[in-house]
């Protein structure tokens, strides 16, 4: 038996690993494929295989945001200014929030339609409680975000007990909780905030001291970097792949670019906006509730294959319920954010486009809208694509009948680019 | 030939099963040894599915006994005949498409270090379960999608295999495989098998149980239609008990004093 190591067959990896152990005949690794060369020439010839394969991810959106910003900059040089962009930063977390939520529903592969009227019942308990019944603000936060997540949790219950289709469970909830809104706003239909109080800081609060800003950024690098590279030196230390430090560093080197970048805007204005940070520490909590859970891993699993996760052992009732919880949770952050904004709770929360763009943002950052696909800085993406059309038009005084037809062609473009990916992928092996 | 025990790590006596008017399984008697492979063979409708469901606890059965290592054991849940150390291989492979190789692998029984994922020793078990299964695949970390249906299915197998089960049920897993395919499949079935599980394949593939299998359990019509030795039976010999082309008075017969006998002896 010769050992012929340029053989690229099974049978030449066999008697290469031969000469190794008899016992471990074979290699559990098919030598034909996924081998990635190290270096720059790696990752484009990785980039080339996966634009081949349709796995595209994120990439579309992002060069999207890129030529949006070329786009209006060249239009109005205001557009990259410190204060647009800080506006930006504080504008999107209300409708971002609830696209989070949104996320989780779409990785099931279900649909939440009363997340916008869900966000503006749950602004208009806290206004009631706070305003009307005098009770302490951060209670009246605490209950109307726990009330989000009971009527999400209800939902789920009509979907994933009683086996009723998630679309129309919700479209009722969409009537019903905005009814149930205006009923409680009452005859005059809008509630002043106190805008120094704790809702009202939402969205005005700013960390003026320079340092927060940078502060926050060294600790998101240092943070990715160590965790990236001691996850490296475990897998190494066990023998199984891992990146090359040069991998590690770049991602590192692109993200603090991205950090600092994002934090010296901020502080030519007013300083680290509390709303963005609040939005970070949600994208982050959840992208490791949903990546580094076995929770996460049973919401993925329902996405794939509901029949799977059964005979998994996964239960899948309460999975199902608790991810409408999240989602409804998160329409009542959302929705408190934007009454923030607002500084009131009043009967037009909740209605008009903000349950499409909440959706539209999920779909358009890159969740599959078929289940079982994205990660919810897919929110964070999106919702900045929708909300910086809507300020450079703003800018160029472009009137709103525009700035639906544009965030229409927007969505339209990413769900083409969608189902053209699933369409590629199918044929590359990878649906 | 491997060595095989002398007491069955499985053993159904007298086994039957009704479903409201229909008698699915009559008096069945089956015996699996530890490093044996038994074929399960028989028509559509010959009973195999309902056989297997309730060794697995799927179905529990009416009547009859099942012994595990030589104990009367009761199997009325799925979540009793994996404690005994049972694994099932379902026909559709119960698989998530967008989860990778690990994932799959470990759902629903995930390691965890301080309540977080410890991909890293997900990883590496997988790796060294698909080594000493030789199961090649082309990368552990890719979502199961993006592998042959032969590869799936080992998947599938290797998965069955990490609760250490002393019996192991494949359903049909060459069915809709090509013939590279099977041939991996069959391949890991011989290594199951030396390793010294039990296995028991149910296959309408005549070629396939010839191929792997030491002995062929043959239903007909729900109850037992014959147990052959695979090296010393004929093809022909299988197929006509199958089809019940030897379902006459005079083998009827034999087959119940034979049966009897061989009871009798042990």
């Amino acid at each position: 038996m010769s050992v012929d190591k340029t053989s690229a067959t099974p049978q030449g990896a066999n008697t290469v690993e031969n000469t190794e152990a008899a016992a471990a005949a074979v290699t559990a690794v098919d030598p034909r494929l996924l081998v990635r060369e190290q270096g720059l020439a790696g990752y484009f010839g990785e980039f080339k295989r996966k634009l081949k394969a349709g796995e595209l991810g994120s990439m579309p959106v992002v060069i999207g945001l890129i030529a949006i910003c070329v786009i209006f900059q060249s239009l109005n040089s205001n557009f990259l200014s410190a204060q647009n962009i800080s506006d930006i930063s504080v504008t999107m977390v209300g409708t971002g929030m609830i696209s989070v939520g949104i996320v989780f529903v779409l990785l099931l592969g279900e649909i939440d339609l009363s997340v916008g009227s869900v966000s503006g019942a749950s602004s208009a308990i806290a206004a009631v409680l706070a305003v009307n019944q005098g009770w302490p603000e951060w209670a009246a936060v605490l209950l109307a975000v726990v009330a989000g997540a009971v009527i999400g949790a209800l939902h789920g219950f009509f979907f994933a007990v009683l086996g009723a289709p998630a679309f129309a469970v919700t479209l009722a909830g969409l009537l019903f909780w905005l009814g149930f809104m205006l009923k409680i706003l009452g005859e005059n239909g809008t509630i002043n905030l106190d805008s120094d109080g704790l809702i009202g800081k939402l969205t005005t609060y700013f960390f003026s001291d320079v340092a927060a800003a940078y502060l926050l950024a060294a600790v998101v690098v240092a943070v990715f970097f160590l965790t990236s590279f001691l996850g490296n030196r475990r897998r190494e230390a066990v023998g199984i792949p891992s990146r090359p430090l040069s991998d590690t560093l770049m991602r590192t080197v692109l993200l603090a670019v991205v950090a600092f970048a994002a934090a010296a805007m901020y502080n030519q204005y007013k300083g680290l906006p509390l709303a963005t940070l609040i939005f970070l520490v949600f994208l982050i909590g959840t992208d490791f509730l949903l990546r580094r859970t076995s929770y996460g891993r049973k919401v993925f699993a329902l996405g794939g294959s509901v029949e799977a996760s059964r005979r998994a052992g996964i239960n899948v009732t309460a999975v199902r319920i608790s991810v409408f919880a999240i989602s409804g949770g998160f329409a009542a952050v959302g929705g408190l954010f934007l009454a923030s904004k607002i500084a009131s709770a009043n009967q037009s929360a909740g209605t008009g486009d903000l349950l499409m763009n909440a959706i539209a943002a999920a779909v358009i950052g890159g969740t599959s809208l078929f289940g079982g696909r994205g990660r919810t800085w897919n929110a964070l993406l999106g919702v900045l694509v929708i909300v910086s059309i809507q300020y450079g038009l703003q800018l160029e005084s472009i009137a709103e009948p525009v700035k639906y037809m544009i965030t229409a062609a927007v969505l339209l473009t990413t769900v083409v680019i969608d189902s053209i990916t699933r369409k590629t992928q199918k044929t590359a092996g990878r649906a | 030939m491997v060595h095989v025990s002398a007491t069955p790590v499985l053993a159904l006596r007298g086994v039957s099963k009704r479903f409201g008017a229909v008698q699915a399984l009559t008096d069945v008697e089956l015996e699996v040894h530890a490093g044996e492979v038994v074929a399960l063979v028989g028509d559509n409708g010959a009973g195999k599915s309902t056989l297997v469901k309730t060794i697995a606890g799927v179905h529990p059965i009416d009547e009859g006994v099942i012994e595990w290592d030589g104990d009367a054991v009761q199997i009325n849940r799925p979540h009793d005949a994996q404690s005994l150390g049972i694994a099932t291989v379902y026909q559709d492979l119960a698989l998530c498409d967008n989860i990778d190789v690990v994932g799959n692998l470990f759902l629903g029984r995930e390691l965890k270090k301080w309540g977080v994922l410890d991909e890293v020793e997900m990883e590496r078990r997988a790796q060294e379960l698909l080594r000493t299964l030789s199961i090649r695949i082309p990368s552990v970390r890719i979502p199961i999608a993006s592998l042959s249906g032969g590869q799936r299915q080992t998947v599938a197998i290797a998965r069955s295999m990490l609760g250490e089960p002393k019996l192991v049920i494949l359903d049909e897993p060459t069915a809709a495989l090509g013939v590279e395919q099977t041939a991996q499949v069959l391949d890991l079935v011989e290594r199951l098998r030396e390793r010294g599980h039990a296995v028991i394949l149910i296959s309408h593939n005549m070629a396939d149980v010839k191929a792997v299998a030491d002995k062929v359990a043959v239903l007909r019509l729900g109850q037992n239609n014959g147990v052959f030795e695979v090296k010393t039976t004929s093809q022909e010999e299988i197929i006509s008990a199958i089809t019940g082309a030897t379902d006459n008075a005079v083998t009827r017969r034999a087959a119940r004093t034979t049966s009897t006998n061989g009871e009798a002896s042990q």
